[in-house]
C-alpha cells in the first residue's frame, strides 16, 4: 500500500486548487473596478464563489464509478428538465432558460454542460476504442438533441459549450479523421437550415459580428466599444481602477461577458500574458489529471471537461475582442455571475475526483 | 489470459487517447497564440488609434424621462401634479473631503442626519462622476442663499426637477395612492429601457394601477460628455412622450361633504353613480398624508402611521370587511321573493324575540317589545329582525348563498385600483373548508340580519346598492371616467361595463323592495325618517347597525359600559332620487353606535348637496 497524501484524502488536488483560487482573486479585483466600485457586488460574488468551492470540494469526494453510475440517469434527467423549460419556463430578457423551483431559480442547460460530455464518455467507454461509425453517430444524437433543445430556448451560448463539450469527448476517443472531416463538411452544409431557425437577434449578431461598424449604435456598439477598450489600454494598461472607457458607461455588460475588456483596459497586454498563463496552467494540470487516469471513463471525462473550459476562454475572448460574433459565454470563473460559476466548480470536482479517487495496486 | 488481454486493451486506449490528448494541446497552443497576436494587435500595433477612439468616445446616449400625466377631478380640480422642487446635488469626484464640505453647507443651509444617511446610501450606489443628492426640497430662500455662498463649494450644485405632489393631501390618498421611488422589487416588473430615466413609480391607487398610462415613453439624447463624463452639449434629440392625464369621477364637493360629515370618526364612504358606476366620493377615514411617502418616509412618521389605532394606512372602503347587518335585508327580501318563499302579504308575528323549536336560544330583536304582525314592507321599513330570522330560516343557506352572490357579496367588486378585499359570503362548502365545521341552522337566522360570518366591505354595498337602484343591472365602480393626453388635450372617454343583470321571477319586486326602503326614510316609522324630514326629493335608505362583540343573553346593550372599539357599527346604504337614481351610497362609521342615528344623517348631507347641483354635476 501507498501513503497517502493530504489532497488525496481530501480528495481535492492542490496544484488545481491553487489555479482556481487565484483567477477567483483576479476576478473579484476586477469586479469591484468594473461595477463602479460597488463592494457589495464584490460580497456577493464571493459568496457564490464561496458556494461554488464548496460544491466542487462535495463533487470531488465521489468515486469516478460512481459518476458512470449516474451518467444515463441524469441525462435523462436534464432532458426532462429542458422540455419542462420549455413547457412552463419562466422568460427572461427574451428567453426562456429557468425553471422556478419556489425555493431558487435554475437553469437546466448549464446541467447540461456537465451531463452530455458525462454520457458520452459513459457511452464511448463502455466499449474498446476507438469508437467505430455506429458509435460516433449515436453519440452525435446524443449531443444534438440537449443541444436543439438548448437552441430553442433560445440560448447560443450555452449550445455552442454543450456541442463542444460533446465533440472534445467524441474527439479524445479517437474518432477517426475521415469521419471527423466529412462531419466538418456535413455541419458546414446544416449552416442554412440553422440560419433559419434563428432568432432575429441572433442572426442580427452574426451580421454585425461580420460588419460591426454596420450598425454603430446598435448591435455593433457591443463589440466597437470593447475593442477601443482594450486597445486603449495599451501594453501596460491604465491602472487598476483607471479604466475610462469602462467606468464612463460605454462599455456594456462590464461586469459580465465584456469583463474581459475591463481587465485589457486597465492591466494591458502584459495583464492578459499573466491571465492566459494561468489558464495555460489550470489547462495543462487539467490533461495531465486525464492522461493519468485509470480508466477510460476517466480519461475521456476530464480531457473533455478541460477542452471545455478552453473552448469557454477562447469563445469569450474572441468575443470580446471582435474575432467571433456575440454569444453571451462568460470568462470562466472571472465574470460576475453565479450559475456559470457553480457548473464550472462542479466540473472541476469531477476533475478532482478522477484524480484522487485513483488506487495503486500492485501486481 | 483474459485479464491480460483487457489490460493491455486498456494500454492502447490510453496510448490513443494520450495522442489525441497531445494533439488537443498544440491546438491550444495554436489558438492562444492567435488570441495573443490579436491582443497584440489591438493593444500595441493599433494603441494610437484606439486612444484617440477612446480619447473622442464621448458621444454618449442619455434618457430623458417622460412628464408623469396629471390626475384631475370630476370638477376639473387637479389632484395630482408635478411639482418644480431644487435639491442640492453633490458630485463626489469633484470634492476631496465630502464630510468637510458637508460641515461648511450646515452653515448656510439645514442639513438633518437622516439627510446625510440617504446621501451616504446612494453615494455608494452611484458612480463617482453622478451627482447625488444631499438635500431635497429646498426652499426659495435656501436656493438663494446657496447661489451667494456658490463659489465656495466646487462640486455642489442646486439641481432643479420635478415632485410628485398631491394637494388634496389626506383627503384622497386611498384612491389616489401615492408615487414612490423605484425599488428593486419594482425593478424586476418594469420595462428597463421605458424606466431607464425614472425614478418613482406609482405604489397603491390609482397612481400604481395606471402606472402605464401615466408614466408615458421615455426619450433620448445624444449628449458629448467631456473626459470625465460630464456633459458638454446636446447633439441630437428624441422628446419623450408624456403621461397621459387622467380625469377621475371623484366630485371633490361631494367627497369634502362626506370627510366634513364624518367629522374625523372612523368610517368609509362611497357614492356611486348607478348609471355608468362613477365613483363619486371615496373617503376612508383617517387618510393620511402622501406626498410623505414621495421621497421616502422617515422611519418614526411610519412607525407612528402603522401602531396608531386608527390604522390609517387601511383602505377601509376597498380593504375594511364589516358584518353588513340590517342593510342586508332589502336584498334577501329580494331573494325570498324570488324563489317564492315569502309572498309581500305574508306575515309574521314579532314578539320581539325568535326561538328555533326545540331550542332555549332566544334570538332577539332590537325592538324588544316587538314589532307584532310584519310584512315585508313594514320588516325591511322597521328593520323587524324576527321576520328575517324566520325568512332567512324558511330560505336556508343555500339559497341564502346563491341569491345574495347575485349581488356581488363575497366576491370583487372589480374597481379600477387593486388591493380589495373579497369580504366573506359563508356557506356550508366554506365553513366545512375553512373551519371543518358542519353549518348550523342558528348561523342561518343571524344571516337574515347580516351578522354571523358575513363580511363585506363598503365597495361592495354600494355597487349592490347601486344595482338596487338600477332594478338588476350591475356596473362595475370605476374611478377613472377618461384620459387626456398632455399635448394635444385630446379626452378619450373610458366606457363603462355593465357587468350582468340580475333576472328576478317578477320583475315587480324590484320596485316593491325599492318603496319599502322609501318608507324606511319617508315614511310614519320608518327607522331613518328623521333623515328623510323635508327633504325636496325623495330617496330610498336602509339602516343597519352591525354589531362587534356577542351579548350575552341575559344582558343588554349599553352603549356606555362598552370600550369605544366594541361599540357597534353604524351603517346605511341608500340611493336618491327614487324615481330616477342618479347617485347610490353606503356609509359605515365604525364604533358609531345606530346606523339611524349616525350614518344616515351623512347621507342626507351628501344627497342634499347632490340634489342642488346635480345639473353642475350631470355636465362636470
Amino acid at each position: 500500500m501507498e501513503e497517502r497524501s493530504l489532497g488525496q484524502r481530501l480528495h481535492v488536488d492542490f496544484p488545481l486548487l491553487f489555479g482556481i483560487l487565484v483567477l477567483c482573486v483576479i476576478g473579484l479585483i476586477v469586479i469591484y473596478s468594473a461595477g463602479g466600485q460597488d463592494i457589495n457586488l464584490v460580497y456577493r460574488q464571493a459568496v457564490k464563489l464561496l458556494i461554488a468551492l464548496v460544491g466542487m470540494v462535495i463533487v470531488a469526494q465521489l468515486p469516478p464509478a460512481e459518476i458512470a453510475r449516474w451518467s444515463f440517469k441524469i441525462y435523462v434527467f436534464g432532458i426532462i428538465l429542458l422540455v419542462l423549460v420549455i413547457l412552463y419556463g419562466d422568460i427572461g430578457k427574451g428567453a426562456q432558460r429557468w425553471l422556478d423551483l419556489k425555493v431558487f431559480r435554475f437553469q437546466p442547460s448549464e446541467l447540461m454542460k456537465l451531463s452530455v460530455p458525462m454520457m458520452i464518455a459513459f457511452y464511448l467507454s463502455d466499449k474498446s476504442l476507438p469508437p467505430g461509425i455506429i458509435r460516433v453517430l449515436s453519440a452525435c444524437v446524443l449531443i444534438t438533441i440537449p443541444v436543439l433543445l438548448i437552441a430553442k430556448q433560445p440560448d447560443l451560448g450555452t449550445a455552442l459549450l454543450v456541442t463542444a463539450a460533446g465533440f472534445s469527448v467524441l474527439f479524445i476517443a479517437g474518432i477517426s479523421w475521415r469521419l471527423l472531416v466529412s462531419m466538418g463538411v456535413m455541419a458546414a452544409a446544416c449552416a442554412p437550415i440553422l440560419w433559419y431557425l434563428m432568432h432575429d437577434y441572433q442572426k442580427r449578431r452574426v451580421l454585425t459580428f461580420l460588419n460591426p461598424e454596420h450598425d454603430p449604435l446598435g448591435a455593433g456598439y457591443h463589440t466597437i466599444q470593447s475593442k477601443i477598450a482594450i486597445g486603449s489600454g495599451g501594453f501596460y494598461g491604465k491602472g487598476w481602477l483607471n479604466g475610462t472607457q469602462s467606468h464612463l458607461e460605454f462599455l456594456p455588460e462590464r461586469s459580465t461577458d465584456f469583463i474581459f475588456a475591463v481587465f485589457c483596459e486597465e492591466f494591458g497586454m502584459l495583464g492578459v500574458l499573466l491571465l492566459l498563463c494561468i489558464y495555460l496552467f489550470i489547462i495543462s494540470r487539467g490533461l495531465y489529471i486525464a492522461i493519468n487516469a485509470q480508466h477510460t471513463f476517466g480519461r475521456l471525462l476530464a480531457s473533455g471537461l478541460t477542452l471545455t473550459f478552453f473552448v469557454y476562454i477562447f469563445v469569450n475572448m474572441g468575443m470580446v475582442t471582435g474575432q467571433l460574433p456575440v454569444v453571451g459565454v462568460p470568462l470562466p470563473l472571472v465574470s460576475h455571475g453565479g450559475t456559470s460559476m457553480v457548473t464550472l466548480m462542479i466540473g472541476f470536482g469531477i476533475v478532482m475526483a478522477i484524480h484522487t479517487h485513483r488506487r495503486f495496486l500492485s501486481f | 489470459m483474459a485479464k491480460e488481454f483487457t489490460l493491455k486493451d486498456q494500454d492502447h486506449e490510453a496510448r490513443l487517447i494520450g495522442r489525441r490528448v497531445y494533439i488537443s494541446a498544440f491546438v491550444i497552443l495554436m489558438l492562444v497564440i492567435m488570441i495573443i497576436s490579436r491582443i497584440f494587435y489591438l493593444t500595441v500595433l493599433q494603441h494610437e488609434h484606439y486612444t484617440t477612439l477612446s480619447k473622442s468616445n464621448r458621444v454618449k446616449i442619455t434618457p430623458i424621462p417622460p412628464i408623469r400625466g396629471l390626475i384631475y377631478s370630476r370638477d376639473g380640480v387637479i389632484l395630482a401634479e408635478n411639482k418644480p422642487t431644487f435639491s442640492l446635488e453633490v458630485i463626489p469626484e469633484q470634492i476631496d473631503d465630502v464630510d468637510k464640505i458637508i460641515d461648511k453647507l450646515k452653515e448656510i443651509i439645514s442639513i438633518e442626519d437622516a439627510d446625510i444617511d440617504r446621501f451616504n446610501k446612494s453615494l455608494k450606489k452611484k458612480r463617482r462622476f453622478e451627482n447625488v443628492p444631499l438635500r431635497l426640497n429646498l426652499n426659495k430662500e435656501e436656493v438663494a442663499l446657496f447661489a451667494v455662498n456658490r463659489h465656495r463649494f466646487p462640486g455642489v450644485d442646486v439641481v432643479a426637477g420635478l415632485n410628485r405632489y398631491y394637494p388634496m393631501s389626506d383627503e384622497l390618498v386611498h384612491a389616489i395612492g401615492y408615487v414612490a421611488r423605484i425599488d428593486e422589487d419594482d425593478v424586476k416588473q418594469l420595462d428597463e429601457s421605458n424606466y431607464s430615466g425614472t425614478t418613482h413609480i406609482g405604489k397603491l391607487g390609482i397612481e400604481k394601477a395606471y402606472e402605464s398610462l401615466l408614466h408615458g415613453d421615455v426619450g433620448y439624447q445624444q449628449v458629448e460628455v467631456n473626459a470625465q463624463g460630464r456633459v458638454i452639449r446636446v447633439l441630437d434629440r428624441t422628446s419623450p412622450k408624456p403621461g397621459e392625464n387622467l380625469h377621475l369621477t371623484i366630485d371633490l364637493s361631494l367627497q369634502r361633504i362626506a370627510i366634513d360629515s364624518l367629522e374625523n370618526k372612523r368610517g368609509a364612504i362611497v357614492a356611486m353613480d348607478p348609471r355608468n358606476g362613477d365613483i363619486l366620493t371615496f373617503v376612508s377615514s383617517p387618510g393620511y398624508d402622501p406626498n410623505k411617502f414621495v421621497n421616502g418616509i422617515d422611519r418614526k412618521s411610519y412607525k407612528a402611521l402603522l401602531s396608531s389605532k386608527d390604522k390609517p394606512l387601511i383602505n377601509r372602503v376597498i380593504q375594511g370587511t364589516y358584518p353588513p347587518g340590517s342593510t342586508i335585508k332589502p336584498f334577501l327580501g329580494l331573494v325570498g321573493l324570488d324563489n317564492g318563499v315569502r309572498d309581500l302579504r305574508d306575515e309574521s308575528w314579532c314578539p320581539g324575540w325568535f326561538s328555533l323549536k326545540g331550542h332555549e336560544h332566544r334570538y332577539r330583536d332590537w325592538k324588544k317589545q316587538g314589532h307584532g304582525y310584519t310584512g315585508l314592507h313594514k320588516a325591511i321599513m322597521q328593520s323587524c329582525d324576527v321576520y328575517f330570522y324566520i325568512l332567512a330560516y324558511e330560505l336556508g343557506i343555500n339559497r341564502i348563498f346563491e341569491g345574495l352572490s347575485q349581488f356581488g357579496f363575497g366576491q370583487l367588486t372589480g374597481v379600477d385600483i387593486g388591493g380589495e378585499s373579497k369580504g366573506l359570503l359563508p356557506s356550508r362548502k366554506w365553513k366545512w373548508e375553512a373551519l371543518g365545521q358542519a353549518w348550523y341552522p342558528g348561523e342561518t337566522l343571524i344571516m337574515g340580519i347580516g351578522q354571523g360570518y358575513a363580511l363585506s366591505t363598503p365597495m361592495q354595498l354600494a355597487k349592490a346598492t347601486a344595482s338596487l337602484a338600477n332594478k338588476g343591472k350591475i356596473i362595475r365602480p370605476r374611478l377613472v371616467s377618461g384620459t387626456s393626453n398632455s399635448i394635444t388635450n385630446e379626452v378619450d372617454a373610458l366606457p363603462s361595463i355593465v357587468e350582468d343583470k340580475i333576472i328576478m321571477s317578477n320583475n315587480s319586486y324590484w320596485g316593491e323592495i325599492i318603496h319599502s326602503m322609501k318608507e324606511a326614510v319617508h315614511g310614519v316609522g320608518g327607522t331613518a325618517w328623521r333623515s328623510g324630514l323635508n327633504a325636496k326629493y325623495k330617496f330610498a335608505g336602509k339602516t343597519g347597525t352591525a354589531q362587534v362583540i356577542g351579548i350575552a343573553q341575559d344582558k343588554e346593550y349599553k352603549k356606555e359600559e362598552i370600550a369605544e372599539e366594541f361599540q357597534d357599527h353604524a351603517l346605511f346604504i341608500a340611493f336618491a332620487p327614487v324615481e330616477s337614481p342618479r347617485i347610490a351610497i353606503a356609509i359605515i362609521v365604525e364604533n358609531g353606535g345606530g346606523g339611524s342615528k349616525i350614518a344616515a344623517p351623512i347621507a342626507r348631507k351628501m344627497f342634499d348637496h347632490f340634489m342642488n347641483n346635480r345639473d353642475l354635476i350631470s355636465k362636470g
